[in-house]
């Protein structure tokens, strides 16, 4: 049933049909279009590339423990948001764990959501993430928690006199996932 | 599908809502002259929406507004297609508001009982011409920044409370982020919530009073009609003229034009506002001194009063004819008014419009003034069709389409301009090219996109060498920025300086002069205006370096390749390495310098030697030596006491440092250069 009173509808005008398939067209289009402009500059970022990441110097062997507890390190290294290019200044932090001349880099971004990711020395000796409580073992393996995967490895590369220095690879990876994919 | 319809209709009332939307009455039937109203709903709709997108890549602070416009304008995928139909329907809407306001008077649409109706009209016109102001501040370009000072100066002569007024448009004593902030929340937020409350107004009085038909005494009355589909079929056609009309600018302008970076430092005499305001801003300068509120205030304050007043005069007898008399008047004056400030500028815009020469503001002028003119004439033409018939009516348009054609021919041929601003604009068009090439090449650093032409040796080369090397100094004859001075030269012309060209002319024995007899280095190019012109140098290439042999000759041309090779010139690179190498011409003319021509009587050159007087030649011409010159010539390794008027700019504090080396970088050649050409 209905309450509401409708107005009566326009006689039927087959000479009307053309004006008004032209207007809903026009109308159409007009309303369209300005919101296609929009939407094509919103999506900018889908269509370009990603930041290559490099290696950066991030430590000397000598700094990273040799009982192979991890140590957290600054990552400094210029970059670029969007107009601006900015000189090198600290962009993360990565942590280093040393097994005899073996150096091991790990991710501090948490695979479950990506919170920043604490390591607990002292009784517990592991990974704790403040945000869902993901635990890791110092080797980086899930040891309790909501994490998908263990924690990410970051490559790492020796250079200098003896392979002193230690350069990683600093990037992120998706999180969520149980795959590690970079984020390009 | 028709039971959830309904479902929704009982709860909504929808089909009610549609049908009043579509069905309103038209008196007398459908008519082109009814579609003003729904362009101008149109093109806020469109500002709304790409303005909402804009939105999301602007940034407003002093640091990031130019560069994040920049990064839409340039670099983002169709930004500049989004900011063109910003900025040129913001263009159309205010040649639709003048529109719709003239047929509301010519119809008599404003009279009781729709006085409020005409009121928020009104209200409405200063909103989007407020909308205007603000946005225009927004991409803190420099012609941005310096109109909109401007108007923001002109707020702060309100008496009594002005200053505190301009304080608080500002958001401080000066122009910075809280600018900004403030015109951009007035612009994207309070402007707009205005608008939708007052247009939401606008719209019920309208439906509440239904349309004035425009009535004629000549033309049998017409049937009445729906909205729907006659009307909206117009109204589409007209929506879609505006937005074509709008796409050819976009098009044609690629957008729309981003000046350089704000910067208080650097004088812009192109600023101008929109060509709307171009009448106010030409008024003012009828109002000196103390007077200036008459211009930019009372008058204005009293035209708007006057056509705030019109319902209520449009009431008496002859009202409604003393209205249309007063508003064709008014926009005449504007009209004449943007005339005269364009003619003032570039000469006839009517030029610049038809010939699409350097500028975008002579070409909107171009558009604008012709209708504004035509605007303007419309209710005249009316008025006479209505109260002599349509052969009077004819015959006064034939007259003025004859007399604005004649003008327009006067025009042509008497196109005065001013050079000043033409070169301004030329600079300012420059300096925004080259800008967005250096963000391109360089990315902007985080202090700002004004740091990048502040440090461009390019940029600030000429500049600091007209401020203070030219007095004495030329380059190729100028003043470094293309100027020709009537001051006599007194210090070698500065161009090529370092390269094997300008030391082959400076050491050559054959003269050029018209004389015959004067030899290059003694000619105002080089010496002519200084105390060298006959000094040892002068001496030694008259006595010794005339009568050289082919051999020594030779010699003296390596030796040129070998000093000219200490400059390490950008441009000479190739013929560097090419000259380097064992037995090559450097050493060769290391050799010859040092041993055979006599240069190292004077100079020295990679050897230590205290008897030497003359300037000491090692890395000559290189960056720092000539940052070292610069500093201090009276230096021992340069002229010393021998020095002749040049300052010590550096050692007394003449010039900065960074202003030493942008001025030498600039005269080295050394500045970035884009790999490609842009794009746009």
């Amino acid at each position: 049933m209905n309450e509401v009173e409708v107005f009566p509808p326009p006689p039927p005008d087959r000479r009307n049909f053309f004006i008004q398939a032209a207007s809903v067209v026009i109308g159409g289009f007009l309303g369209l279009f300005p919101f296609l402009a929009g939407l094509r500059v919103y999506l900018d970022p889908l269509s370009r590339k990603g930041v290559e990441s490099s290696a950066v110097k991030v430590a000397t062997i000598d700094s990273v423990p040799e009982d192979g507890t991890p140590k957290k390190f600054t990552v400094v290294a210029g970059r670029t948001d969007v107009w601006n290019r900015i000189p090198p200044a600290p962009i993360g932090a990565v942590y280093l764990r040393r097994q005899g001349e073996d150096v091991v880099a790990f991710s501090t971004v948490c695979p479950h959501a990506g919170c920043f990711v604490d390591y607990r020395a002292g009784e517990h000796q592991d990974f704790f993430c403040p945000c869902h409580n993901s635990n890791f073992n110092s080797d980086g393996s899930i040891k309790a928690g909501v994490s998908p995967r263990s924690m990410d490895t970051l490559e790492v590369e020796r250079r200098g006199t003896n392979g002193a220095e230690i350069w990683v690879t600093f990037q992120s990876f998706h999180a969520g996932h149980a795959e590690k994919t970079p984020i390009t | 599908m028709k039971p959830a319809l309904d479902w929704l209709d009982q709860r909504t009332g929808w089909k009610k809502l549609v049908n009043e939307a579509l069905f309103e009455n038209v008196p007398g039937g459908s008519r082109w002259r009814y579609v003003w109203g729904s362009t101008l709903t149109f093109a806020i709709s469109v500002q709304f929406i790409t303005g909402i997108f804009l939105w999301m890549a602007y940034s407003p602070s002093s640091q990031t507004a130019w560069e994040s416009v920049y990064y839409i304008q340039h670099e983002m995928d169709g930004g500049w297609i989004l900011r063109g139909i910003h900025h040129w329907m913001a263009q159309a809407m205010t040649v639709l508001l003048v529109l719709h306001l003239m047929q509301v008077l010519i119809d008599g649409a404003y009279k009781a009982p729709r006085e409020v109706n005409f009121w928020t009209g009104i209200i409405l016109l200063k909103l989007v011409l407020a909308l205007s102001l603000t946005g225009y501040l927004l991409p803190w370009d420099q012609k941005g920044y310096w109109a909109t000072k401007v108007a923001t100066n002109i707020a702060g002569i309100v008496p009594f409370v002005g200053g505190a007024i301009q304080r608080l448009i500002v958001g401080g004593p000066d122009y910075g982020h809280h600018t900004l902030t403030r015109f951009f929340a007035l612009h994207a937020g309070v402007l707009p919530a205005l608008i939708v409350a007052t247009i939401g107004g606008h719209i019920y009085l309208f439906r509440r009073h239904g349309l004035t038909e425009a009535k004629s005494k000549l033309k049998p009355k017409r049937k009445d009609q729906a909205f729907w589909p006659d009307q909206v079929f117009k109204d589409a056609v007209a929506c879609l003229a505006v937005f074509v009309t709008v796409m050819i600018l976009v098009y044609k302008f690629h957008g729309a034009h981003l000046y350089a970076p704000a910067d208080p430092s650097e004088s812009f005499s192109a600023a101008r506002p929109d060509w709307y305001f171009m009448f106010l801003f030409q008024f003012l300068k009828y109002f000196p001194g103390t007077s200036e509120i008459w211009g930019a205030i009372v008058i204005p304050g009293l035209a708007m009063a006057v056509i705030f007043l019109m319902p209520i005069v449009g009431r008496w007898k002859s009202g409604h004819r003393w209205n249309l008399g007063i508003i064709a008047g008014l926009l005449l004056s504007a009209a004449w008014l943007t005339w005269l400030a364009f003619l003032e500028d570039v000469g006839n815009p009517l030029l610049g419009f038809l010939e699409s020469l350097p500028g975008e503001s002579e070409t909107t002028g171009g558009i604008a003034l012709p209708l504004m003119a035509m605007a303007a004439t419309v209710p005249a033409l009316i008025f006479l069709r209505k109260r002599f018939g349509f052969r009077v009516h004819v015959a006064v348009a034939c007259l003025i389409m004859v007399s604005v054609g004649l003008t327009t021919r006067l025009a042509f041929k008497q196109d005065t301009g001013n050079p000043g601003f033409i070169a301004a604009q030329v600079e300012a068009r420059a300096n925004a090219d080259r800008v967005v090439e250096l963000a391109r090449g360089l990315g902007v650093p985080q202090e700002g996109a004004v740091f990048l032409l502040r440090n461009d040796p390019l940029t600030q080369g000429p500049r600091v060498f007209a401020e203070k090397c030219a007095s004495c100094h030329r380059y190729a004859g100028h003043d470094g920025k293309g100027n020709l001075l009537k001051d006599p030269q007194t210090a070698p012309d500065l161009e090529g300086f370092g390269g094997r060209a300008w030391l082959t002319e400076f050491l050559s024995a054959e003269s050029t002069h018209a004389d015959g007899e004067t030899l290059p280095i003694a000619t105002e190019k080089f010496y002519g205006g200084t105390e060298f012109s006959g000094g040892q140098m002068a001496r030694f290439v008259k006595r010794k370096i005339k009568k050289f042999d082919a051999d020594e000759l030779k010699m003296l041309r390596d030796a040129i390749i070998a000093l000219s090779a200490e400059a390490k010139l950008k441009s000479q690179a190739a013929m560097d390495s090419a000259a380097a190498g064992k037995g090559g011409a450097i050493e060769r003319g290391k050799t010859a310098f040092l041993d055979e021509i006599g240069c190292a009587d004077c100079h020295q050159f990679h050897f230590e030697d205290e008897d030497t007087d003359g300037p000491n030649l090692t890395g000559w011409a290189s960056r720092e030596w000539m940052i070292s010159f610069v500093s201090d010539p009276t230096h021992a390794d340069f002229y010393g006491e021998e020095n002749d008027r040049m300052p010590s700019f550096g050692k007394d504090e003449v010039m900065t440092q960074r202003e030493i080396e942008l001025v030498v970088d600039w005269l080295r050649g050394e500045w970035h250069v884009a790999p490609k050409p842009a794009e746009h």
